[in-house]
This record gives C-alpha cells, structure tokens and sequence, in this order.
C-alpha cells in the first residue's frame, strides 16, 4: 500500500470517513479554549474597548476565505493538468466552507466597522476586494450547479477558479498598495508584547480551529459527490445495502 | 478575568450590539452549514439506494 492508493475514490471514501470524527472534534475543543481566551482571558484594548473582541473571528475568517480559495484553485489545477477525478471533487466540497467563511468576513467587518468607523461599508481597495472573492465562490458555485456534463463543469469551474485567483494577493496586498481606511495586517509584534501575545494566540487558535473545520466539513463533502459519482460501481452498492 | 459579572459581560463595554451581532451571525452560519449538510448526506444515501432498489427490480 503506498500513497497513491487513497487517490481512489474508494479508498479515499473509507479514510474520509475515519477522519472526520477527529477534525470535528479537534475543532469543537479548540473552538472553546479560543473563545475562552478571547472573552476571558485577552484584555480590554486601551482604545477600542470590548468592541476589539470582533478579531477573534474576523480575522480567522478572512484568513480562511482567503486559503480556501487557494486550496481550491490548487485542487482545480491539479484536477486540469492531470485529470484526476478526486481533485475536482475536493475543489467542488471546499467552495461552499469557502463562501460562508468570505460571508462571515465582510459582515463582522461590517459590525466592527459601524462602531469604530462610522460606517457598515465603504468602498476601499481591502473591502471591496473581498466582496469580489464572495462573488467569485457564488459564480463558481454556480456554474458547477449549471453544467449538468460532470466533466465538463469540473473544468470550467476550476478555470474560473484559476482565474480567480488573482483576487487573492490583490486582498492579501491591498492594504499595502491603496490607502485604505482598513487597518494593516493585525498579526503584528509591534504592540505591547503581553497583550498581543495573548491576542495573537487566541486568534491563532481559533484559526487552527476554522481550519479543523474546514477539513471536517469538506471530508463530509467530498464523500457525497464520490458515492453520488461512483454510484455505479460495485463498492458503493455495497455500501449503501450496507446502510454503513 | 475582565469581567466584574454576566450583565457586565453582556454588555461588552456599551459595544455588546455589535460583538454579539458578530458573534452571533458567525454561529448561526455555522449550524446552519452543519444541518444543511447532514441533511444533503443523508438524502444523498436515501435517494441512491432507491436508485439502486429499481434497477435490481
């Protein structure tokens, strides 16, 4: 048994379904013990109050908005370059995850925005880039849906996705390269060292955990589309007489 | 701990509104991407194995 047994759908299947548990569980604990942190333990900030609390989530977020979407062109690449079907069905289970996560971005940005800003939006270069990339999940959302041909919606949805792909440094960047009323990039070191360490690893945390996450959610995922495509086949008849 | 009681706590510095807005709407996405996903699952199995049962008959 080498590695490239579990690029069978039917191996990859059974592994799946070994792993969840652990991510979904390793994700609950460490869900608790950041938002622990994040209430209890990280103090009040000298100048935005309880209202800085929002990090813990936006930040994670908009981190994984951002690396989904690169793990999903990864997938989408592979899958075009080498035309292995579990690629495309790992980039196909990861959009989803990757859409709420861009969702949950934009509005606590919007909620924190409102109180320190003054405003729920503004256009600037930062928020406005990452209203695009929720745009791009739903239009590759969407054009998976569309295409009835599997084969064919693989790929235009991972060329979509390559496309795409420009928007993610273009975010990572913008508040580097426009000025933007969005603060730069918060995982600093410049700050007084014994708050942000605490911040920092709340926020580390539960990134970790959103990650965790993610993973269980795409394994869920990916399993569906292997039984719904390999639904011909001798293994999953079994499965499904099996009722396992 | 920051927090001299519950209501206190509550309340988030007069900023509650807008912590426990974010707060809130992140977990609801969540439990409503876990349901509808448990659902899609088992509807999925469901469906294929009725599939499965009119092609055996």
């Amino acid at each position: 048994m080498n590695l490239y047994t579990y690029a069978s759908p039917a191996n990859f299947y059974v592994l799946a379904g070994k792993l969840i548990p652990w991510f979904a569980w390793g994700a609950g604990i460490l869900t608790v013990w950041g938002l622990y942190i994040a209430f209890f333990l990280a103090p009040t900030d000298f100048q935005q109050s309880e209202a800085y609390r929002i990090i813990f989530i936006h930040v994670p977020a908009a981190w994984m908005s951002m690396f989904i979407y690169l793990v999903m062109a990864f997938w989408g690449a592979i899958g075009l370059a080498f035309n292995t079907r579990l690629s495309f069905m790992m980039a196909r289970a990861l959009a989803p995850t990757g859409a709420m996560f861009t969702f949950v971005a934009l509005w606590t940005g919007a909620w924190w925005g409102k109180p320190m800003w003054g405003a729920w939006w503004v256009w600037d270069a930062r928020l406005t880039s990452e209203l695009i990339l929720l745009f791009l999940y739903v239009g590759i959302i969407a054009l998976w849906a569309a295409i009835d041909d599997i084969r064919r919606g693989d790929r235009a949805g991972s060329l979509l996705t390559l496309i795409g792909a420009i928007n993610v440094p273009i975010i990572y960047f913008s508040v580097k390269w426009w000025n933007t009323l969005h603060q730069g990039a918060s995982v600093s070191l410049t700050k007084a060292p014994a708050m942000a360490a605490i911040m920092l690893q709340g926020m580390l945390i539960l990134a970790i955990a959103a990650w965790l996450y993610t993973i269980a959610v795409a394994l869920v995922r990916v399993r569906r589309v292997i039984l719904e495509r390999e639904r011909q086949t001798e293994w999953v008849k079994a499965i499904l007489e099996k009722g396992a | 701990m920051e927090w001299a009681s519950w209501s206190e706590f509550w309340r988030m510095g007069g900023y509650g509104f807008y912590v426990w807005g974010s707060y809130g709407v992140t977990v609801a996405c969540v439990l409503i991407e876990v349901i509808l996903l448990k659902r899609a699952a088992s509807e999925t199995r469901r469906r294929l194995k009725r599939m499965q049962q009119w092609e055996e008959q």
